[in-house]
């Protein structure tokens, strides 16, 4: 990553309109707001520079600023899309007061390359508002006083209860302050007054601190260390118990496992198991890692064993029922066996698909994301086995009595056909430029039946299957 | 069933064309990036009892020491090995292997000959089959010799 100089922006479509996100100082000098149309931002600014935006990836750095965050206090929430909240009653005095805290929290967001703007208020509107409107910190006690200045907007009003406000001549907060409170409530409704108040401290607001999401690992230290492979296996059982029993509790299935074996000499190494379902039978899974666990190399010993599920799913609670399934678990082990071999997505299974195309009527999937699609039909017989299209020398839109094919001469026994599989023309597909195929089912002398087609818009014929 | 050939390969097996013989819901298809992946993962299927039958598609000839572990592996599991490999590369430690073919017939497209080769077992001896869609299994025809079409594919 590198910083640019220039004008940049992130842009995000939204209503089918490619609309700027975020925009850096630089750009908007040069007049760019946010929620401008890509276009127009174009027009003004014809050096500007852009990525799509990635809100999804935005969020969770917001957690991880959260949870960075409850370095100063143990109350931390979300505010709205970009912003966090922290109720930092009680523990402003470790960092030294208000101030020197504000203080802090620029430096280490500064060097992190994070713009922030803080508030400090008595109530969290007011907070919002400072950090909105003018940031920085308000005298304890009236928050009139510090608010008053400030536009009705920095109440978090709605758009349009802003404009109606300011129409009635009602442009700041202490003019709101002061109008009489009857009227205002019979025109805007109880949130208006709501907002205002949570902001002077009359009604309280509290902040939600969000709660640490569940940790999936388990450690454990020996006295001595250890290097036989089959202590390694009675030390990842043990682990495997507690991480099952939590898995359990929260309901959850590990898909991938990861145990890192720590050496007495300070190296360490991973052993990462990718289950084709997830799991939280421990039976079941830790036969599985036993070919991974035997490569490990232990050196002086191993004193330290770290499990922890990397990735986990949903895995509710199952009636048990008298239907046997034992036979698919058994599959899916053998998937997940397999595919710490050749790794998981070279493990595939069919599903069918909608479309005459014959190389896109069915589906390629990865057998452990997959359940497997039955309604299979053809109502015309199609190859077994499927080739790119190999051309072949012939003319005219009868298949040829003799040809080549694989340096092989062939002469034609039986021909069936035509029939016409026309291109689908909403898919771009490099191999379907030649139009519309006529495909035959010819059966040769020599024995092998292939499935020839020839292309009547740009003629030619090709070999593109072979039946059984 | 499990299906496992190497990724380099364009021939693609089509579930479409097979549909009609072998639901394409029971397969599972696996691609190593050599031979060696392949044959590892043909051992591990046939020893796990979880399929019933493994295909494997080989590009050199399967040495003694691949041969024989595969066979443990089939007995251990109870399951059926198969591989389809190139003319002429066939593996000393195979019980039994099989020359399969299509052959011409006028009046049916499913006619094949299917010639065992080797057997450690039993005599040698080839058969003409076709696939009867309706009872959906293999009938076994007048033996060779009978029609012009058998005469060709020996030719």
């Amino acid at each position: 990553m590198r910083a640019l100089d220039g004008p940049f922006a992130l842009t995000l479509k939204q209503n089918n309109a490619n609309r700027l996100y975020c925009v850096n100082a630089v750009a908007e000098q040069q007049g760019l707001h946010r929620g401008m149309s890509y276009a127009d931002a174009r027009a003004f600014c014809p050096d500007l520079q852009s990525r799509p935006a990635e809100p999804q990836r935005d969020q969770a750095f917001l957690h991880v600023l959260r949870r960075w965050a409850t370095r100063y206090c143990p109350w931390v929430g979300l505010e709205g899309e970009e912003g966090l909240v922290l109720d930092i009653t009680g523990s402003a005095h470790l960092f030294g007061g208000e101030e020197a805290m504000l203080a802090e929290m620029r430096s280490r967001l500064g060097r992190a390359g994070i713009t922030v703007r803080i508030g400090i208020g008595d109530t969290r509107g007011a907070a919002w508002a400072l950090a909105h409107y003018s940031a920085g910190i308000a005298a304890s006690g009236d928050m009139l006083a510090a608010l008053g200045r400030l536009p009705v907007a920095a109440l978090r009003l709605a758009d349009e209860t802003t404009v109606a406000l300011q129409r009635l001549g009602l442009r700041k907060v202490s003019d709101l302050a002061g109008a009489a409170r009857a009227p205002l409530n019979r025109r805007f409704g109880p949130s208006l007054l709501m907002r205002l108040d949570q902001a002077l401290g009359a009604q309280p607001e509290e902040v939600t601190p969000l709660a640490e999401p569940p940790h999936y690992g388990v450690r454990m230290t020996f006295p001595e260390p250890i290097g036989l492979l089959k202590d390694v296996m009675a030390g990842t059982e043990r682990l495997l118990a507690q991480l099952c029993d939590k898995l359990k509790a929260q309901e959850m299935g590990a898909r991938t496992l990861c145990v890192t074996l720590y050496r007495v000499d300070q190296g360490h190494q991973q052993v990462e198991l990718r289950l084709a379902r997830p799991l939280r039978d421990r039976h079941r899974i830790l036969p599985l890692f036993e070919r991974g666990l035997a490569e490990v190399e232990a050196g002086f010993g191993i004193d330290v064993l770290r499990l922890e599920a990397t990735q986990v799913e949903p895995l509710p609670v199952r009636q048990i029922s008298h239907v046997a399934e034992g036979r698919k678990d058994k599959l899916d082990d053998l998937i997940t066996r397999i595919g710490t071999r050749i790794g998981l997505e070279n493990v595939q299974r069919f599903l069918p698909a909608d479309s005459h195309i014959p190389e896109r009527s069915f589906i390629i999937a990865a057998a452990a994301y997959s359940d497997p699609g039955s309604n299979w039909h053809s109502p015309l017989p199609r190859p077994m086995v499927l080739f790119p299209p190999e051309p072949i020398a012939a003319t005219g839109s009868r298949p040829p009595g003799r040809f080549r094919w694989r340096r092989v001469p062939l002469t034609t026994g039986r021909a069936t056909g035509p029939e016409r599989i026309a291109p689908e023309w909403w898919l771009e597909d490099d191999s379907w430029r030649t139009g519309v195929r006529d495909y035959w089912r010819v059966e040769t002398l020599q024995g092998r039946r292939l499935w020839l087609f020839y292309t009547p818009q740009s003629p030619g014929w090709f070999v593109q299957g072979e039946f059984a | 069933m499990l299906f496992a050939q190497e990724k380099w390969r364009p021939e693609q097996i089509n579930p479409v064309g097979f549909s009609n013989i072998f639901n394409p819901r029971d397969l599972v298809v696996a691609t190593g990036k050599d031979q060696m992946e392949v044959l590892a993962v043909a051992e591990e299927a046939l020893q796990s009892g979880a399929v019933g039958l493994v295909v494997t598609v080989l590009s050199k000839p399967l040495g003694l020491r691949e041969g024989r572990r595969l066979q443990l592996a089939a007995k251990a599991g109870g399951a059926t090995g198969l591989c389809v490999i190139p003319e002429g590369m066939g593996s000393n430690a195979a019980e039994t292997r099989w020359q399969c073919g299509p052959v011409f017939d006028n009046n049916d497209s499913t006619l094949m000959r299917w010639e065992i080769i080797k057997n450690k077992s039993g005599t040698l001896g080839a058969w003409h089959v076709r696939w009867d869609p309706t009872s959906r299994r293999v009938i076994v025809v007048s033996p060779a010799g009978d029609r012009p079409g058998a005469a060709d594919a020996r030719a």
